[in-house]
């Protein structure tokens, strides 16, 4: 019944099965499709349009991930089911088996909660967001898609089916992204997502590939054990296979410099953004890169200098971004792609636990601001800030979570962000990157700066937009404020060395794992870091605060960061777009002309010549073997037959005194030959 | 006993027969000619026997299967001709070219 898991040498963490609520949690897995296929049939028909199904089948997976989480808590949960489905016989007796199924322990409870919480949140807000506009029925079968592709992901015992969710989650978000596609640039918004996804889903099937082609074996608990033991052969091979699926995840977690989709992917309906920002997409990688941990921990540790690079590069190049675009959504995103690259660093420095805090954090409070910039674009109607302003007086109850959202983004004690930000700073400072420690605390204030401007600009100042603002129905504000709790207090969860009664610790929990892993975090406060990380963030507010705020003379806020050189260079997104796009342009026509000159010569001359030689041949067969040889053969039998056959039918006479005389004749030869015979003997 | 007389008059009666067989053109004539023959070997079975004597009357013995046998021949063979005739009016063997090529 309960198994030791150790989680470091001294931590002991006990894990209990989970009983009946971890046996069929696969349920959980199948619900949003279920719901889904049942909307696409009954949902036009439906008083809500379908929104009910989703809904209700969100409902029951947080109660469900809810029990489980908890169970957790207090106890531990630790339980994997697989069915297989397919094998190939690759090997002498170790066959690769494809496999489906579902594992409970610390991670995937927390992933599933997450996405059950924020899914329900983004369902309930979307059933008054979505009212009168296009297309309901089928925006929450494909959310209801969304959402069950993640669970699929993140419940995958292997990694077969974590490509199946991979994929899933790839599939629903370009539906969602061009859930507008009447207007063009919002159908190339979803093409620019879904191919740079694709491109780098090229990393995860190749490290797939060779991982499993390694090990011989595509589950994820023998990826740890191999990897724990120090495998000769996937040693060898770790370094490129942790490149590839690093290449995986830097597409869905948006790392630079693929995250070029991400904040073009703001072309979807806001709930689409919050869903895909906060759990399910962008998370996908960081997961892959928690999932695969003991592989980048032990043996592939050469790739981790890499993945802490490219995540430092995106936390605070990113964020730098997020200073000077006008969309509020927009924004938003950088703020995701720099706080993906917070957890990007995290894990690959070592830190399981700091990194994925972070994500856990994060969820909420950047769920509540898609939410909440969703509800002023619903008042305004439009995403630019330039159209907003002043907004704290009409919209009172979005203002308040507003803010408690971008407080805890932006770190500041005692909200989730604080803590989860801290602890990778304190995490990277252990391990040795002090570097990128400080570029962490960089980031951290360019964090608290853009937050600030974006209060400025939207809730502050007169309002510059058209029309009267309103405050948004109950429907959609009630959830803001369900986000907004945990945005507050989920810090507790994981204060170093607290325990809360009979709660664990967020640290020992998601340490539950078939396979114990090396995980480095904090044991206690450090408070230093602390001060240094909240000096800045409030250092960023003040910053912030001076530079956006309301010109006293005009009432209007400024929008303007006036640096020479860097501003138009942010503006323009370091060209990134223009280097992909030049990219593309430029290995187009060359690649092209390969690929074509390939195929004329080539691959057509190869054709072409065993077609000319099956022809000679088939020419020689017909004319020289069957023609001559054979016809002849059998012309020549019957030729023969036949007149030997005219020849001696004359023999034929059918006078009956003619073949007597023959007998006659036969019988006096015989006579006379048996005669001699006797008479010469 | 005097086998060469028994032998000369065997040999005598299946010359006939041969030459009966071959000049007449009568299909009945055949048929008698064809029962000379028979006989003529019959003739040399019974003497040699009586010559010889064997122990179980071997010649004796086949010259009855050889009486059975013509006379089951001649009913078949008068009932062809009886059928011949019928159909042709006649019974020369000259004129039934029927089976030739």
């Amino acid at each position: 019944m309960f198994r030791l898991v150790a989680q470091e040498a001294e931590h002991v963490v006990e894990a209990g099965s989970g009983g009946i609520w971890a046996q069929y949690a696969g349920i959980m897995l199948v619900l949003p499709f279920v719901a889904f296929i049942l909307i696409i049939l009954f949902g036009k028909r439906m008083k809500r349009q379908g929104a009910e199904l989703a809904i209700a089948a969100m409902a029951i997976n947080l109660a469900w991930a809810t029990v489980l989480f908890f169970l957790n808590m207090t106890e531990g949960v630790l339980h994997t089911e697989q069915v297989e489905v397919a094998r190939i016989g690759l090997f002498d007796g170790n066959p690769l088996v494809f496999e489906l199924g579902w594992v409970v322990d610390g991670l995937s409870v927390m992933m599933y909660w997450i996405v059950a919480f924020v899914g329900l949140m983004v369902f309930i807000y979307a059933v008054g967001y979505m009212q009168g506009d296009v297309r309901v029925t089928f925006f929450f079968a494909a959310l209801s898609l969304f959402a069950g592709s993640m669970l699929v992901l993140v419940g995958a015992p292997n990694f077969i089916q974590l490509i199946v969710g991979w994929e899933g989650v790839g599939l629903a978000s370009y539906l969602l992204i061009g859930h507008y596609w009447e207007a063009k640039e919002n159908s190339n918004a979803a093409m620019k997502a879904f191919y740079t996804n694709r491109l780098a889903d090229v990393g995860l099937t190749l490290g797939t590939i060779i991982v499993g082609f390694t090990i011989g074996s595509f589950r994820f608990e023998d990826l740890s054990r191999a990897s724990e033991e120090g495998m000769p052969a996937l040693a060898a091979v770790a370094v490129i296979a942790g490149f590839l699926l690093f290449f995986g995840a830097m597409g869905k977690s948006a790392q630079f410099p693929l995250h070029i989709w991400l904040p073009d992917a703001m072309a979807g309906p806001t709930p689409v953004s919050a869903l895909m920002h906060a759990a399910t997409m962008v998370t996908a990688g960081i997961y892959l890169m928690a999932r695969t941990f003991p592989l980048y921990q032990n043996l592939a540790q050469e790739a981790r200098p890499w993945m802490i690079g490219i995540g430092a590069v995106t936390l605070f190049g990113m964020g730098l971004l997020a200073l000077v675009v006008d969309d509020i959504k927009r924004v938003l995103a950088y703020s995701t792609v720099s706080q993906l690259g917070y957890m990007m660093t995290a894990v690959a420095a070592g830190g399981y636990t700091a990194g994925l805090f972070h994500l856990f954090t994060h969820a909420f409070f950047k769920a509540l601001l898609f939410l909440g910039a969703g509800a002023v674009i619903h008042a305004v109607h439009s995403n630019n800030m330039s159209d907003m302003g002043g907004l704290r007086k009409y919209m009172p109850k979005t203002f308040t979570t507003f803010v408690i959202g971008a407080l805890a983004l932006a770190g500041i004690l005692p909200f989730a962000g604080f803590w989860s930000k801290d602890e990778i700073l304190v995490t990277l400072g252990d391990e040795g990157y002090r570097g990128v420690m400080w570029i962490a605390v960089a980031g951290a204030f360019v964090t608290a700066f853009y937050m600030t401007r974006v209060i400025a600009l939207t809730f502050f100042g007169e309002y510059r937009g058209h029309g009267h603002p309103h405050e948004a129905p109950a429907i959609m504000t009630n959830p803001l404020v369900a986000l907004a709790i945990p945005s507050v207090i989920a810090g507790i969860a994981n204060i170093p060395g607290v325990t809360l009664g009979s709660l664990r610790n967020f640290s020992e929990w998601l340490g539950v794992r078939e396979v114990v892993m090396g995980d480095h975090h904090a044991e206690s406060m450090d408070l230093s870091t602390a001060a240094v990380g909240l000096g800045v963030a409030l250092a960023g507010i003040v910053v912030g605060w001076l530079i956006f705020s309301r010109d006293a003379e005009t009432q209007k806020a400024r929008d303007r960061l006036e640096i020479p050189l860097l501003y138009p260079l942010l503006r323009a997104k370091y060209y990134l777009d223009h280097v992909a796009l030049g990219l593309v342009a430029t290995l187009k026509g060359p690649v092209a002309k390969v690929v074509n000159w390939t195929n004329q010569y080539v691959i057509d001359g190869i054709v072409n010549g065993a077609g000319a030689v099956a022809m000679l041949l088939s020419r020689f067969v017909y004319g020289g073997i069957d023609q001559r040889g054979i016809d002849g053969l059998v012309h020549g039998v019957t030729m023969v037959t036949d007149s030997a056959g005219g020849a001696l039918r004359r023999l034929q006479t059918g006078r009956i005194q003619q073949y007597a005389a023959g007998v006659v004749t036969g019988l006096v030869l015989l006579v006379v030959g048996v005669g001699l015979f006797v008479v010469i003997n | 006993m005097i086998l060469n007389q028994f032998l000369l008059l065997a040999a005598l009666l299946f010359s006939l027969g041969v030459y009966g067989l071959l000049a007449r053109r009568n299909a009945v004539m055949i048929l008698l000619a064809i029962e000379l023959m028979l006989a003529g070997v019959n003739i040399n079975l019974i003497a040699f026997e009586a010559a010889i004597r064997t122990q179980l009357a071997v010649g004796q013995i086949f010259a009855v299967f050889v009486i059975t046998v013509a006379a089951a021949e001649v009913g078949i063979g008068l009932a062809i001709v009886l059928m011949i005739f019928r159909n042709r009016r006649s019974a020369n063997v000259d004129e039934l070219n029927l089976m030739k090529w």
